[in-house]
This record gives structure tokens, C-alpha cells and sequence, in this order.
């Protein structure tokens, strides 16, 4: 009975679920940011053009080997994280003892080469990628239509979410690479092997990305430019949660998915600016962001 | 001796053929369009390589004209797009610029032709504005234009009984000239718009849009945008069922490249109108398999758009003698009757506005497409003179 600036509430609980999905984009890349500038201090520009990888991976797995959606969700991230360790071994490992203004600017560029390769074979319109037929379909909740494939998208970006953020902070392991980023002298003392731990950790960090590709491409187009699109957005997130913040990037990831979800139903013309306007109001009342540690 | 005798002859002959030489006419071409954005593979190379070809079939340099081609990428930005413009009349020599997809960069790039009496030859923007509101006695506007576009698709699909339409917009100068001009034909054949909104160009994510969109009641959503806009819009109303739920969607604008994007699966059953589909006689199958060729994709419209004006164009230069009075050799064109072997008879109007027919398309079924570019039937040929909107008094420069 009650509306909302003219909104009914059934609506308003639909575009609520939806930006819970499109959060659950935000959330899973801006953790990948996040462990990797957490733990290397790196500002991995390259993101974005690695989830846009992922999402190729994942096409050319399906149209070349005949590889479906699932054992992609798994593969595609391993050998796109598989190629960002190549990327830190040969590359920006040298550039640790330098400021993160150079490791910005090696990833930037790294960016546009992948980006302009992929453009170069596929061009820019787009490949076909069907939804997985187990999820095809959706449920009628009353308010809204929920396609099944955004519900799964929802769940397993929790899992993935929760499970990296539980690595990380309460294992021994995710200890290692704390302790192992704060000082890495002294735990390389203790015979931990740090230069391979950080390697890995850059794999992790976008083999979350490639998670997040993998999911994406069913339901967005897959073409060269999709990441370029998302990852200024995913950055600002980043900057908003707190840089370097597990759970800030998580929390603020599925937040601002749903306020800019809000913004598409009362200003959809604002919805591409809405994130960045919340950043420069975050970043004048609490720099350090909304999770971050004030240093 | 002999051989210095020789030596003087061939001397001798390429003196006497210094006037021929003379006689040649220089001409400048620079296509200009998005090299690596979103519209890339619907204009791009594709476009350079289709002026190049024009300039062969044209037998340019028998006919005595010296053809150089350049080109460049105005990233789907105004001032890059005016940049570069204003570069190549004022330093590089350039007569023609050809094709500029994105109407926001063709509306600057319009007005600087004029400025420097070039000639504009546009084959991938689509606002009517370019031959009304800033109409250019140097302007010709080739391939399509948005009311084209609204006639064609916002006409049929109103009289096929989608009455009540709802509208998601690209929010730039094409998408609210798209959006006009398909209101004003969905109510004059007595349907009816329920509502609207802008999405920021390019997006992403269209799932909210589509949510206000089922909420609204329409019969009908109409898809104002273009290139991955739509691509990612349509993908997404199949995933949330709004098609099987009985509501239809009209794609205003789609390119033969978005639909092969999208694979019949998806694209089945939509309606939309272009200038071109190479499938449709043995002359555009031969010259798409030599643009295929080439390019390593079908063709689209704005690309053998690119090529036909083209053709107009030195056809032109080659009777005024001269590619120098940009407003003269569009005057010539005018004049001329062109009976193209892909658009048919054209008309170039007073406003620069090149009138042919347009045609209806439906994506065919996986089940019908016979192959990976197999993928429109005709429906219905639309008379130039339904597809464009009448000229504006004052913009017909053929009597000034």
C-alpha cells in the first residue's frame, strides 16, 4: 500500500535483488584489488583487462575444446591466474622497491596490450555465450521475475567472498602472507618461502577476477571492452571500502550495487556518475574510506 | 646510342604526357570513424577498406583522378573528432571525409566541412539533425537516419498490434533522436508511449531498465541505442523472461555484426530495418565475399554506405574537374542519377539527404539460419519516401 517517491514496494524489492547482483560483480573483483594492494601493494590496473580475459578464456574453451560453462568456472580462472604469475615473475616483481605509482602504470599498460589484442583477433561487437542449461529459467518471486542464473550468481559470489576473506584473515596460511607482506625479511627467516607466496597471491588475486569474468559471460556481452568499463567503477569501490581492506571491499561491493540500483530506478542519467559522487564525499570525510585503518 | 635515342624517346613521352598529368585530379579522402571502441566493427577498417574499394571499381586512376585515402580513430568524441577534422582540411589537403559514425561527432565534424567547403560523405551517423536542424549545403547523409529507422521498425512493429510502447534510450544526441522520432511514428499509427528512460552510454548492466520497463505495461520496448548497448540489453531481456512473459522487443537500430554477436538463439524473431543485408541478390553476395575477403566479416550497411557515396563522389569530381568547391561537387551530386547496384536508384535532395529504399528484416531461427552469417529474412521494402522525413524548406540548398 505505501510507495516510496511514487515507487511501488514490489518494484523497489526488485531493483533492491538487483543491485545485490550487480554487487556481487563489484564485490568479487574489488576483493581481487584489494588482496592483491593489500598484500603487494600493487594497484593492479590490469583487472579489468583480466576478467575480460576470463570471459574470452571461457568462449574460446566452449567453441575450440568443446569445454562447458562449468569446468570453465573452474579452468578459466586457473589459467588466466596462471598467466598473471608469469606477469608478476617476469614483470612487476622488479618493480616492488619502487613507488606504486610505477606498478600503476606498468599494469595500465598491460591492460591496453591484452585489451588491444583481444581486439585485434575478435573485434569489438561481441561472441555469443549461452547461460548454462541447469540454470536456465527463473523463479517468480511475487515482485519480480529472478532469473536462476542471477540467483547463482548472487550465491556463488558469497561463497567465494566469504571463503578468500576466511583464507585470509583466520588461517594460518593467510597469516603467512600477512606477516609475509609486514616484513618479509624476518619470515623468510623462518624459512617461508616469500617471493613464491607473493606470486601465488597475485594468481589468487586475479584468478578472482577471472571468477567474476567466467560468471559475467553468460549475461554480459563478451567483448574487449567490457572490463575497461567496469574497473575505474570497481576502483572507486576499492577507494571507498578502504584500500587494501578484505572486508571493506566486500561490504562496500554489494552496498554500492545496491545504491547504484537505486539510482537507475529515481535518476537513471546519474547512475554512471552515483559511485564516483559517493567516493569524493567518502574520501573528503574519512579518507582512509569507510573500512580502512587511518594511517 | 641506340640506347641513349631510347633513353630521350621515353623522356620525350613522359613530357608529352606531362599534360595528361596536369589534367589529373587530386583528391584527398579521409575516412574517419571509431577505430577500437564500440563501434568499431560496424564502421573501423571495414570502412577504409570499402572506400578503397570504391576507389578501384571507380577506375580512379584511369579516369585520370589521383585517389589517396587517409584515416583516423575520433574515438566516439566530439572534440578528438573535431580535432582531427579541422587538421585535415586546414594542413593535409583533405576534399572528403567519409563515413563518422556516432551523430554527436558527425554534428561538429558537419559543421567544419562547411567551414572549409569539404564535402561530407556520412554513412555511419544516423541523427536527422545532420540534414535539418544543422543542415550544411556541404553535407550528404548516405546510408540511414533515425526516422528511416522509426518508420521502418516503430511502424511496423505498431501496426503489427504493439501499441503501447515503453522506451530504453541511449542518453547522447542519436539515442534522443531515435527516441523522437520512432514517438512521433508509434502515435501516428495510434499507438501509444507509457514511458522511458535514459540509460548512460555506454552500459553494462540493463537488468533495472528492463525491470521498469516489465512494470510499465507495454506491449513494446523499444531499444533506442546502438553497438554493445543493445547487444547487452537484449541478452538480458531473454534472461529475465520478458519476451516469453508476451512483451516484445523493437531493436531501432542493429547492425548485421550486433545480431551475429548475439547468435540467432538469442536474436530470433526481431524485427529491424537496414539499407543493406549481403544476402540479398548476386551483386551484394560478390562484393561481400570480396569484403569478407579482406575484412574477415560480413559487411555492414554503413560499410558499403561508405563505398556507394564514395562512388557518388568521384563520379562527381570527375564531371566538375575538380575536388577543390567542396559545395560544388555536392551540387553535382544532386544533380546527378544515381542508380547504385546496392542502394538502387538514390536520390541526393536538396537537404543532402540520399533517399532509397530501406528494408524490414526478421532475425531467422537457429532452426532456418543455414550458417554463422545466415541470419535475416525480408519482410518488407520501405519506399524512400516513407522511410525519410520530408525536407525542411530551408534547408533545400539546391535552389540557393
Amino acid at each position: 500500500m505505501f510507495e516510496l517517491l511514487g515507487i511501488p514496494p514490489q518494484v523497489l524489492l526488485g531493483q533492491l535483488l538487483l543491485g545485490l547482483i550487480n554487487g556481487s560483480f563489484y564485490a568479487v573483483l574489488s576483493l581481487g584489488l584489494a588482496v592483491i594492494f593489500g598484500l603487494l601493494n600493487i594497484i593492479n590496473f590490469a583487472h579489468g583487462a583480466l576478467y575480460m580475459a576470463a570471459a574470452f578464456v571461457a568462449w574460446m574453451l566452449l567453441n575450440y575444446l568443446g569445454i562447458g560453462y562449468w569446468p570453465a568456472l573452474i579452468l578459466a580462472p586457473l589459467i588466466v591466474g596462471a598467466f598473471g604469475m608469469v606477469l608478476e615473475h617476469t614483470m612487476l616483481q622488479r618493480l616492488y622497491h619502487l613507488d606504486h605509482l610505477y606498478g600503476l602504470l606498468l599494469t595500465f599498460g598491460l591492460a591496453l596490450i591484452i585489451q588491444g589484442l583481444f581486439r585485434n583477433y575478435y573485434g569489438v561487437s561481441g561472441l555469443p555465450y549461452q547461460i548454462p542449461e541447469a540454470l536456465e529459467g527463473g523463479q517468480n518471486l511475487g515482485f519480480m521475475f529472478l532469473p536462476n542464473y542471477r540467483g547463482w550468481v548472487v550465491v556463488a559470489s558469497v561463497l567465494v567472498c566469504f571463503g578468500t576473506w576466511f583464507m585470509i584473515e583466520k588461517t594460518r596460511l593467510g597469516a603467512y602472507l600477512r606477516a609475509g607482506t609486514e616484513n618479509p625479511v624476518l619470515v623468510g627467516a623462518f624459512g617461508v618461502n616469500v617471493p613464491l607466496m607473493i606470486t601465488l597471491t597475485y594468481g589468487f588475486g586475479v584468478a578472482l577476477a577471472g571468477f567474476a569474468g567466467v560468471l559475467a559471460a553468460p549475461i554480459y556481452s563478451v567483448n574487449p571492452t567490457m572490463g575497461e568499463q567496469l574497473i575505474i567503477v570497481v576502483f572507486a569501490v576499492v577507494v571507498i571500502g578502504g584500500m587494501g581492506s578484505i572486508m571493506g571491499a566486500i561490504l562496500t561491493g554489494y552496498m554500492l550495487g545496491i545504491v547504484e540500483g537505486l539510482t537507475r530506478v529515481f535518476y537513471p542519467e546519474g547512475s554512471a556518475v552515483v559511485i564516483f559522487v559517493i567516493m569524493a564525499i567518502v574520501l573528503m570525510i574519512k579518507p582512509e574510506g569507510l573500512f580502512g585503518r587511518p594511517t | 646510342m641506340i640506347r641513349k635515342l631510347a633513353i630521350s624517346v621515353s623522356a620525350l613521352a613522359a613530357m608529352t604526357a606531362v599534360p595528361a598529368v596536369a589534367q589529373g585530379i587530386d583528391v584527398k579522402l579521409g575516412v574517419l570513424n571509431d577505430r577500437s571502441g564500440t563501434y568499431a566493427d560496424l564502421s573501423g577498417e571495414g570502412s577504409v577498406v570499402a572506400t578503397r574499394m570504391a576507389v578501384e571499381d571507380f577506375g580512379a586512376a584511369d579516369k585520370g583522378l589521383n585517389v589517396e585515402i587517409v584515416s583516423a580513430d575520433h574515438q566516439n568524441k566530439p572534440d578528438v573528432g573535431s580535432n582531427v577534422a579541422r587538421e585535415w582540411y586546414e594542413a593535409d589537403g583533405v576534399d572528403a571525409i567519409v563515413d563518422v559514425p556516432t551523430s554527436s561527432v558527425a554534428l561538429a565534424v558537419a559543421d567544419i566541412t562547411a567551414e572549409n567547403n569539404g564535402v561530407f560523405l556520412i554513412s555511419g551517423a544516423g541523427s536527422t539533425n545532420l540534414t535539418r536542424e544543422q543542415c550544411q549545403p556541404t553535407t550528404v547523409h548516405w546510408t540511414y537516419d533515425t526516422a528511416a529507422l522509426a518508420n521502418g521498425t516503430g511502424g511496423a512493429v505498431t501496426r503489427a498490434g504493439g501499441e503501447k510502447w515503453f522506451f530504453l534510450t541511449a542518453d547522447y544526441a542519436f539515442g534522443h533522436s531515435l527516441e523522437e522520432n520512432t514517438m512521433e511514428v508509434v502515435r501516428e499509427n495510434g499507438g501509444e508511449v507509457v514511458g522511458s528512460v535514459r540509460h548512460p552510454f555506454p552500459s553494462q548492466d540493463f537488468s533495472s531498465y528492463l525491470l521498469q520497463a516489465q512494470g510499465s505495461g507495454a506491449d513494446v520496448i523499444g531499444l533506442a541505442n546502438a553497438g554493445s548497448d543493445t547487444v547487452n540489453a537484449i541478452k538480458q531481456a531473454s534472461e529475465f523472461g520478458i519476451t516469453q512473459a508476451g512483451q516484445s522487443l523493437a531493436a531501432l537500430l542493429m547492425f548485421v555484426t550486433d545480431v551475429h554477436s548475439l547468435s540467432p538463439e538469442t536474436a530470433q524473431g526481431l524485427q529491424l530495418t537496414e539499407a543493406f543485408y549481403w544476402d540479398q541478390n548476386d551483386a551484394t553476395r560478390e562484393w561481400s565475399a570480396r569484403f569478407e575477403a579482406e575484412m574477415g566479416s560480413k559487411p555492414t550497411m554503413v560499410h558499403v554506405g561508405a563505398y556507394s557515396a564514395t562512388m557518388a563522389y568521384l563520379a562527381a569530381v570527375e564531371t566538375v574537374g575538380s575536388a577543390d568547391d567542396g559545395a560544388a561537387v555536392v551540387a553535382q551530386m544532386r544533380e546527378m542519377e544515381i542508380d547504385d547496384p546496392f542502394f538502387g536508384k538514390v536520390e541526393i535532395r536538396g537537404d543532402g539527404r540520399a533517399v532509397h529504399d530501406m528494408y524490414l528484416f526478421e532475425v531467422k531461427t537457429p532452426a532456418e539460419s543455414e550458417g554463422e552469417w545466415d541470419l535475416y529474412k525480408q519482410v518488407a521494402t520501405i519506399s524512400g519516401e516513407d522511410a525519410f522525413l520530408p525536407m525542411l524548406e530551408e534547408c533545400d540548398f539546391s535552389k540557393q
